[in-house]
């Protein structure tokens, strides 16, 4: 046998792994990402990094009020997850979620200054939910529908989308200011708290959370459990297959695309009547974009992202806590969240392939092919989305 | 599912560990502060040094928050605040200011003191205060040393005397930054009549690419010399790039404009502080608008830069600075300057702030429009004669 050809090591991809030796992967990098911020923390700020870790967990565990900031957090980014997911499993690529946030959180705050003095407050939180949830819809309908119609480019057009929501909402900031000149609303309806969604249990946070858990099922049920669900799949598996099997594939993707603008407009509603009762251009606050990476790591699991967002939250407040409790520029911050997520989407390599090393003895047993299976696919296409 | 009870379970295990945690009782008085931007930014920056030297004056422990938007992220960073042991919280940004007093409405034992804002005199609550400082003053001197200037570039021929044109990069068409610009102009035409002025927006109180391209707009406009009210470093970076002489705001911009930095104003925010924390250790009441001056030390020029200014400058602003203070010189002496070519008699500020943006107070006493008398925050919001906006977009 000529050894010469033997490469010193070769990828190889992995039959199904388990469900424990997926999380261990996923452990070893976290680990190994902890390892590496503790040594650049030292280096860079001569700081011990236990106490830096220390602070991450009590960003987000310090007192019962940063954990319940933390639970809405996630159930907002959590919102945006599972909105953006049926787009993405039908091979959508809805880049759109920032606008369709924005126009939904824009009616709900036009609902709530419109109607402030003349309806009763739980008319208006009925209608803001409505109209924003329908608001969002139409947003991610348009590309839908040009997309369907025409093929236009699905990217492209959400992406541009966000800017004309953008600068819908700085228009009616500036029609709407407090005081004049301003730049800013304020907060709408601060003495009646006129459209607010109400504080149940004697918690703020709680609201909130309930509806994006609820919604989170509904999505899992969708996908998982209904017809429409199975042939969004069947699309992003394949168009031409599904139109084979005499689905109209145009009138998939505009359905989609409407569920999941409205559950960006439904995450736009929280965000104004539930948490800023304001609205401003940066309330989305890039959701819509960080949304692609929590659907992802939970390979688009409505439960899974429970898990993706919450981890992708914990980082962030403890990471914000970091720069002031040390005075460190938050800059800092950003570096060692940068360096844990890039371990954590780096597992997802070694969760689906693995490296073999050429074997000292040359009796080498063929490699064997690992089954083609939906995950092959999925994981193609992950290699080009991960910048995101 | 599994999964799901597990992560539940764990929170839960951590949620209730951290409840039992000690709580340490505050000793006398904690200070928190909330902060817009971090030290990058002129405007914070002057407030974060600012809070260190009361605090640490005083010996008052401290804690500083950093980048904290206008939005619900303000309300829960003063609730955690509060939850860290403070009992005094402080905000420095003007759209902090409902979450203020919402924070406020929701923690009464919790003194909040708010820069910049409007409200306190209307809500009247008894633990929420605004504060500001007659810092038009300070820009009026500060424009004093930029007439120098000018009358300067005039004798030495760089310019006629009808070339005296001004530039102004402001934030948004807002009464501060109406009332600084115009207090500017009016004290650069105090010796150098042949001013004119204009002014461009750019939306935003820190936009680096905004402001820069609003001083360039203005430098090729023919303006010769730039002043500024957005709290990024990118007009005097411009400026120094073009060679043209500027004055800044909220402390010296001397780092990157070393060539064509004059002087700067600013509102030094530890005499305020101070006094809040005074209050609160000796248990008094603290001023719902509290208004700082030159007397105060509220009010500052920087350190002039003597290679560009012109010569003379230090003792002129002493002069002046001293007229100031005796109510000699008014900034807004009605004589001074017109609005739509009459002498102002009457005029109906906007000072309790609603959505209508009606005029509701008489301003004008003793032949001068009387700024920050009846709330801390500036209420001047006319176009005088000679300056010309260049958008109002925003």
């Amino acid at each position: 046998m000529n050894n010469k050809h033997t490469p010193l090591f070769h990828i190889r991809k992995r039959g199904m792994l388990k469900w424990y030796q997926v999380w261990k992967i996923r452990l070893i990098a976290i680990l190994l990402a902890l390892i590496v911020d503790a040594v650049i923390t030292t280096l860079v700020t001569g700081l011990n990094p236990i106490d830096v870790y220390a602070t991450i967990f009590k960003g987000s565990f310090g007192t019962p009020r940063k954990f319940w900031v933390m639970m809405q957090n996630v159930a907002i980014m959590l919102c945006v997850s599972i909105a953006i997911t049926p787009a993405y499993k039908m091979r959508f690529w809805n880049v759109g979620g920032e606008g369709q946030i924005l126009i939904g959180a824009l009616v709900s705050a036009a609902c709530m200054i419109l109607l402030g003095n003349k309806l009763p407050s739980w008319l208006i939180i009925v209608l803001s939910f409505m109209l924003s949830t329908l608001a969002g819809a139409i947003w991610a309908f348009i590309p839908a529908f040009f997309k369907a119609k025409w093929n236009t480019n699905e990217t492209l057009f959400t992406l541009m989308m966000n800017y004309v929501a953008t600068q819908l909402v700085a228009f009616f900031i500036i029609k709407w200011e407090v005081p004049k000149g301003a730049g800013k609303i304020g907060i709408i309806n601060q003495s009646t708290e006129s459209g607010w969604l109400p504080t149940i249990f004697d918690n703020k946070y709680l609201l909130n959370i309930l509806i994006v858990f609820v919604l989170t099922i509904l999505v899992h049920i969708y996908l998982r459990y209904s017809k429409h669900g199975y042939e969004l799949s069947v699309v992003g598996e394949s168009e031409r297959t599904a139109r084979y099997i005499g689905l109209n594939v145009e009138k998939v993707i505009m359905r989609t695309l409407l569920l999941s603008g409205a559950l960006c407009g439904i995450a736009g509603f929280l965000l104004v009547a539930g948490t800023n009762h304001t609205v401003t251009t940066t309330i989305a606050g890039g959701r819509g974009f960080t949304a692609v990476m929590v659907a992802w790591l939970a390979n688009f699991k409505p439960l899974g992202m429970i898990i993706t967002s919450f981890l992708i939250i914990f980082m962030d407040r403890g990471a914000g806590d970091i720069s002031s409790n040390f005075g460190l520029n938050a800059s800092f911050s950003d570096i060692i969240t940068g360096i844990i997520l890039f371990f954590i989407i780096a597992s997802e390599f070694f969760i689906r392939y693995e490296i073999v090393w050429r074997k000292k003895e040359n009796k080498e047993e063929p490699v064997q092919e690992a089954p083609i299976d939906e995950t092959a696919k999925a994981t193609l296409d992950e290699a080009d989305g991960k910048e995101e | 599912m599994k999964r799901i009870v597990a992560i539940l379970l764990v929170a839960i295990l951590c949620f209730s560990i951290a409840s039992c945690g000690k709580k340490e009782e505050a000793a006398k008085v904690k200070a928190g502060f909330i902060f817009l931007h971090d030290e990058n930014s002129t405007y914070d920056l002057n407030f974060i040094n600012a809070a260190k030297e009361a605090c640490e004056a005083l010996g008052i422990e401290y804690i500083l928050k950093p980048n904290i938007p206008e939005g619900q992220e303000c309300y829960d960073t003063a609730l955690e605040l509060i939850d860290e042991g403070c009992n005094f919280i402080f905000a420095d940004s003007f759209g902090h200011e409902d979450y203020m007093i919402q924070a406020a409405k929701d923690n009464p034992e919790v003194q909040f003191c708010h820069a910049t804002g409007t409200k306190a005199h209307t809500e009247k609550l008894d633990n929420y205060h605004n504060a500001f400082a007659h810092i038009y003053e300070g820009r009026f001197l500060a424009g004093v040393a930029a007439g120098l200037k000018l009358n300067d570039m005039i004798e030495k021929g760089e310019i006629t005397a009808d070339q005296t044109k001004i530039g102004y990069v402001g934030a948004w068409t807002y009464a501060e930054v109406i009332s600084g610009y115009t207090s500017f102009f009016l004290g650069v035409r105090s010796v150098c009549p042949t001013v004119t002025m204009e002014v461009t927006f750019t939306g935003s109180w820190y936009d680096e690419t905004a402001e820069k391209e609003g001083a360039n707009t203005l430098i090729q406009n023919g303006c010769v010399l730039i002043s500024q009210h957005a709290d990024s470093m990118g007009a005097p970076t411009a400026c120094e790039k073009a060679g043209v002489p500027n004055v800044s705001y909220n402390g010296s911009t001397k780092s990157v404009a070393p060539n064509t930095f004059i002087v700067s104003s600013r509102i030094d925010w530890a005499p305020y502080l101070t006094y809040c924390l005074n209050c609160i250790i000796k248990g008094e009441k603290i001023d719902t608008d509290w208004t700082g001056s030159i007397d105060t030390g509220s009010v500052k020029l920087t350190e002039v830069n003597t290679d560009v200014a012109a010569e003379g400058t230090q003792k002129k602003l002493d002069e002046v600075a001293a007229k100031l203070k005796s109510g000699e010189i008014k900034v807004f002496d009605t004589d001074t300057f017109t609005v739509d070519g009459k002498k102002l008699e009457s005029y109906m500020a906007d000072v309790d702030s609603d959505p209508e943006y009606k005029g509701d107070t008489e301003v004008i006493e003793e032949g001068a429009f009387m700024e920050s008398k009846f709330r801390s925050a500036p209420y001047f919001d006319l176009q005088i004669d000679g300056i010309t906006l260049l958008d109002t977009k925003y």
